[in-house]
């Protein structure tokens, strides 16, 4: 699919859910209203893009949501009362995660459950440090995050500027380019002589730094945290990516349409309980979305690849 | 025949355990060394169980892992006791234990057909019905409390011969599965399939009906363990499988069976079970806190992973 | 001549050496794949490789462009000073680029963002037009006409277009320019014209100044373009000179053995072909049919087709086909596994009763082939491994021939082995054949497929030519696995 086309897929299906919203609560149609429903978009959209950068790499994270719970709980207590130390440990996280992705290219390891073990691992670090819902958001972190620029509300005037910036990052930048090629086709690379272990490592350090910044925004806004503040990020990221046109493998991801898809499935919540859906199903409808998001993908690429045969 | 003995992998996970008891033991604050072992054999049979089945579907390949589990557990204690609704009799508890088997098979049947139908990779696959599943337990709960039949409750708390009922269950479980993996033909499709999916296709391996087979198999075991350990907490809580996930996970790894495939260990997964809740109690006599466990229980298993591993040419 | 500059002079003094092999060997194991190679090239030259699989001609190349190091020997490059140097460093200052014959691009990149991977040099602000810029250039020099657009995802190019960029990026501009160039079989996806502007492209490179090794299949192209023609046998540059020298005719010759004695023909089997593809391959009961042809040509994929045909994914009954890997490795060892367990496994339908494997009668059968095609093992309990790549090709045979099946599939196994389990080999396949099992054998090697009754030859993905009987000689082999293009003399 041509990448005009591919980012039709999730910009079509946030205008028909807005609409939807529209049409069912009105009032939502203001600056306020968009500022509600978009709120929690914004760590969502950062989570998604930490995702995606593992998932260009043929990887998956099943960390991201720990991660942030972590990065949370980090800036709700360190960051706030001794920012030194809270920025050491957030570079030390950084790192971490760069020594993950050597040790997978290193020893060839599966990222699932080296993943899922380090999940364990940065659960228990939030647990040691937030055993119970506390600490406070800093205050600069959360002047930003309640903003009120001018036209748009901060949710959406934050999530253009990741897309734009992270676009700019992915898509656009000689660096960027070579990750996802590093995800296309590993082999090119190291017949090109580009140390594939360093590759892996830098892509895991920058899926660390978006990470950062979800946790962050995300105390921002709820001004308290707690260590299992983001668990639900792991599905909601995946899902995004997937809703933003990206693959599992092969490097194909999208940048803006990974926000998008953030955006919408953050929308998705707030549609679901204005349809007064059972709180029930609400964990369930996120299983359900990205079930039928993959369902979807699948039957346009046989359609397609059916297409292209015929042809 | 010592060092035969010494030779098997499991065994070291044994010693880990052994360790470990003596540790926690000495510190003396459970109710002696006899009630520190009951209660690590009957913690560690619910492990044993759901570890099984993911041991199954880990020797099926890298990128194979249930993380449904927890769900199907949930979802299968809690519908089976709505059924049961605490009434006595014999064939009372054995629709109950139907019902439980039957939610882990439909869990595994539809587990494999997103897997297959739908293409998706089985992590994602497994994570999105995981919450489906979760859904399905919610919604069928509506918050009421319903306490097991007072037999179930009496079995799955009590001994004979004075080791716990549930710990023979397992002990039985882990037989079948061994048997099934070492002599049966099912057993070597699916080790033949786990080292080289290709290969075992190209030898004339029904590939795709040894992994419906194995996800069915998982499932219906992780559906057995919510039916008993509901029985055993006295109701079914909706949290009852999180920290399953990582158990059933960090058993099949401890215990010696390869992260790659093709390779189980069935003793494997009783040391991994009992060394794990070993490890637990002792940091908890320490006074230290979930957390700690956590951290550590995460930090075992990728050192376990990585020490297992050879450095790949770049 | 290098794209985008117009001095001539810019690849360096014609006559100037870009590469030498010195004595430069090459072994895998056991194999010696290049046996003690003297080669150069020098500036202005287009230097053909020719010959038949297993001659040499990729590891030579991959020596050359740095995939592989020589296990013995040297490999030098030469710099557009004069000075020589070895290493991978030294390979870029030279201007060495190759082109492959499997498709190296990222799919999910852009042609121009493709040109970034192979060069470094391209970051900093507007890399992404200088890149497009140095691909362009080159397509358009090379393929005039061509309707490639450098934000185009390779992805969604063509076969054709691909291979298209793949060169272009050869031949492209970079922080040195290209000055010797290494095509292996660069037209097998560009159709007669295009083909026709890249050979054209090659002539020109190298009248000014450039060099270009250059293997393919295709004798005609061959003779349209090259200075000098290599040919390779067993490892070895058996002749080397000036293309005016050759014709398509003493190229084959060139190409194979001398006429050894052929062992004693078995009488072909009578009757009505027992299996048809839809691609043309036919086999009778009991016959020995040949796979032959240059290596990659669609003779692995239409027996992979043929045996998933025969065999389910679902059920597991007795298998009317089995399959004898050649690429142990990936389609057939079980490294897990002891000799018994690989052995035994396509036969487990038979030896399973209710459901578990009869332990004893498995014993009985691996022992009695062990016995039957002599693996060296004193105990079939031991794991695979511990086998040599001969005696572990042998379990692979055992695995096939111990199941009832009346087809059986091969691919290419003999690769690779030593000439006394081949010989071993062979006669098992001759004796179960006369016992009325068929055989598919894919072969790059003549002197196998000159042991079969009947032999379809593959070129391009379809079956070319098919020879039974006296017509199953190496020459006739030969002369349809190239393409002739052109007079015959």
């Amino acid at each position: 699919m041509r990448p005009n086309l591919r980012i039709l897929l999730p910009v079509l299906s946030l205008a028909l859910l807005l609409g939807a919203v529209f049409v069912i609560q009105p009032r939502t149609m203001s600056y306020l209203g968009l500022n509600l429903l978009f709120n929690l978009a914004v760590p969502i959209a950062l989570a998604t893009v930490a995702q995606m950068i593992i998932i260009m790499v043929n990887d998956i994270d099943l960390s991201v949501g720990t991660f942030v719970s972590f990065v949370a709980c980090v800036t709700a207590t360190w960051l706030n009362d001794a920012p030194l130390i809270g920025a050491a440990i957030l570079a030390a996280s950084v790192l971490a995660y760069a020594g993950l992705g050597a040790l997978i290219q290193a020893r060839g390891l599966p990222a699932i459950v080296v993943t899922l073990g380090m999940s364990f691992v940065w659960a228990g670090l939030a647990l040691m440090i937030l055993p119970s819902p506390g600490g406070a958001s800093p205050g600069w972190l959360r002047w930003l995050m309640t903003a009120k620029p001018p036209v748009a509300p901060m949710a959406i005037v934050a999530s253009v500027l990741i897309a734009g910036l992270t676009h700019l990052l992915i898509m656009r930048s000689s660096f960027g380019t070579v990750l996802r090629g590093f995800g296309g086709n590993e082999r090119t690379l190291a017949r090109a002589g580009w140390s594939l272990i360093r590759l892996r490592a830098s892509a895991y350090a920058l899926s660390a730094v978006f990470g950062i910044l979800s946790g962050m925004t995300l105390v921002g806004l709820s001004t308290a945290a707690d260590a299992n503040i983001a668990l639900r990020y792991t599905l909601l990221s995946i899902a995004g990516v997937i809703l933003g046109g990206g693959e599992f493998t092969g490097g194909r991801i999208s940048p803006v349409g990974a926000v998008i898809g953030a955006l919408t499935l953050a929308l998705a919540g707030s549609f679901l309980s204005f349809i007064r859906l059972s709180p029930d199903w609400q964990i369930g409808a996120q299983g359900i979305i990205l079930i039928i998001v993959l369902a979807a993908r699948l039957l346009l690429s046989v359609r397609r690849r059916n297409r292209d045969v015929a042809a | 025949m010592i060092a035969a003995l010494f030779s098997r992998a499991w065994i070291w996970a044994f010693v880990a355990a052994g360790i470990t008891f003596a540790f926690t033991a000495a510190i003396g604050q459970t109710a002696g060394g006899t009630g520190l072992l009951v209660a690590a054999l009957t913690f560690s049979a619910f492990s044993v169980i759901v570890g099984l089945g993911q041991m199954f579907v880990i020797t099926l390949g890298p990128g194979n892992v249930d993380l449904s589990i927890p769900a199907t557990m949930t979802l299968a204690g809690t519908v089976s006791l709505k059924y049961m609704g605490g009434a006595a009799g014999a064939d009372v508890a054995l629709v109950g234990l139907l019902v439980a088997l039957g939610i882990g098979l439909g869990a595994g049947i539809a587990n494999f057909a997103l897997i297959k139908l739908l293409r998706i990779p089985p992590i994602i696959a497994t994570l999105a019905s995981s919450f489906v599943y979760l859904s399905l337990a919610i919604w069928s709960n509506r918050g009421i409390r319903i306490k097991p039949p007072e037999a179930l409750s009496d079995f799955a708390i009590g001994r004979s011969l004075g080791v716990p009922n549930v710990a023979w269950l397992a002990l039985v479980i882990a037989v079948l599965a061994w048997v099934a993996l070492n002599r049966a033909a099912y057993g070597r499709n699916l080790s033949a399939t786990g080292q080289n999916l290709r290969a075992a296709r190209l030898a004339g391996v029904p590939v795709d009906a040894v992994r419906a087979i194995t996800y069915v198999l998982c499932a219906g075991l992780a559906g057995l363990t919510g039916f008993l350990l509901s029985c055993f907490s006295g109701g079914a809580a909706l949290n009852m499988g999180t920290e399953y996930l990582l158990t059933s996970i960090a058993v099949v790894v401890i215990g010696g069976s390869s992260i790659g495939g093709g390779r189980s260990n069935v003793p494997g997964i009783w040391a991994g079970a009992l060394f794990l809740f070993l490890i637990v109690s002792m940091l908890n006599s320490y006074g230290l806190g979930a957390g700690v466990r956590l951290l550590m229980t995460g930090v075992i298993i990728i050192a376990i992973v990585a020490a297992g591993s050879r450095p790949q040419r770049s | 001549m290098t794209t985008g500059s117009d001095a001539p002079g810019a690849a360096g003094p014609r006559g100037n050496i870009l590469v030498a092999l010195e004595g430069a060997r090459k072994s895998f194991g056991p194999v010696r794949a290049l046996d003690t190679v003297d080669l150069t090239v020098t500036g202005g030259e287009c230097l053909a490789l020719v010959g038949h699989n297993g001659a040499g001609k990729s590891t030579l190349v991959n020596l050359i462009n740095g995939n592989l190091e020589p296990s013995d020997g040297a490999v030098r490059y030469g710099f557009a000073d004069g000075s020589t140097g070895s290493g991978q460093i030294a390979r870029r200052r030279a201007g060495v680029r190759a082109v492959h014959q499997e498709l190296s691009l990222c799919p999910n990149l852009t042609v121009a963002e493709n040109v970034r991977i192979s060069q470094r040099d391209l970051t900093g602000r507007g890399w992404r037009g200088r890149a497009a810029q140095r691909v362009m250039a080159a397509l358009d020099e090379i393929f005039s006409g061509h309707r490639i657009q450098p934000e185009a995802i390779v992805g969604d190019l063509t076969l054709t277009e691909r291979q298209m960029v793949e060169v272009a990026i050869g031949f492209a501009d970079g922080a040195e320019p290209a000055r010797l160039v290494i095509l292996d079989e660069p037209t097998s996806s560009l159709d007669g014209s295009i083909a026709g502007q890249l050979l054209a492209h090659v002539r020109r490179f190298c009248a000014g100044g450039g060099s270009v090794i250059f293997i393919s299949h295709m004798l005609g192209e061959v003779f349209d373009v090259a200075t000098r023609i290599a040919v390779m046998k067993d490892g070895r540059v058996i002749a080397d000179r000036e293309a005016g020298h050759f014709t398509r005719q003493s190229l084959v010759s060139a190409m194979g053995h001398v006429a050894s004695e052929k062992a004693a023909q078995r009488v072909r089997p009578q009757g009505d072909d027992i299996l048809s593809t839809p691609e043309g391959l036919k086999a009778r009961r009991g016959e020995i049919v040949g796979l032959a042809g240059l290596a990659g040509h669609g003779q692995a994929e239409a027996l992979a087709a043929f045996y998933l045909s025969q065999t389910s994914n679902w059920r597991a009954r007795a298998p009317q086909a089995v399959f004898v890997a050649g690429d142990r490795g990936r389609d057939g060892i079980f490294p897990l596994w002891s000799i018994l367990r690989n052995a035994t496994l396509a036969a487990l339908p038979r030896l399973t009763r209710r459901g578990m494997v009869d332990r004893d009668d498995e014993r009985t059968l691996a022992e009695d082939w062990r016995e039957k095609i002599g693996i060296r093992t004193d105990d079939i309990a031991n794991p695979i491994l511990s086998l040599s790549g001969g005696n572990q090709q042998k379990v692979l045979f055992a695995r096939a021939l111990a199941t009832e099946a009346p087809i059986v599939v091969m691919d290419d196994p003999m690769r690779g082995v030593d000439i006394g389990t081949k010989t071993q080999v062979y006669e098992m396949i001759r004796h179960e054949a006369d016992a009325g099992r068929t055989f598919l054998w894919y072969s790059t090697e003549i002197d196998e497929t000159c042991l079969c009754d009947r032999v379809f030859i593959y070129r391009n993905g379809a079956i070319a030519a098919e020879l039974t009987g006296a017509a199953i000689t190496e020459e006739q082999i030969l002369s349809n696995s190239f393409e002739m293009q052109g007079q015959a003399a």
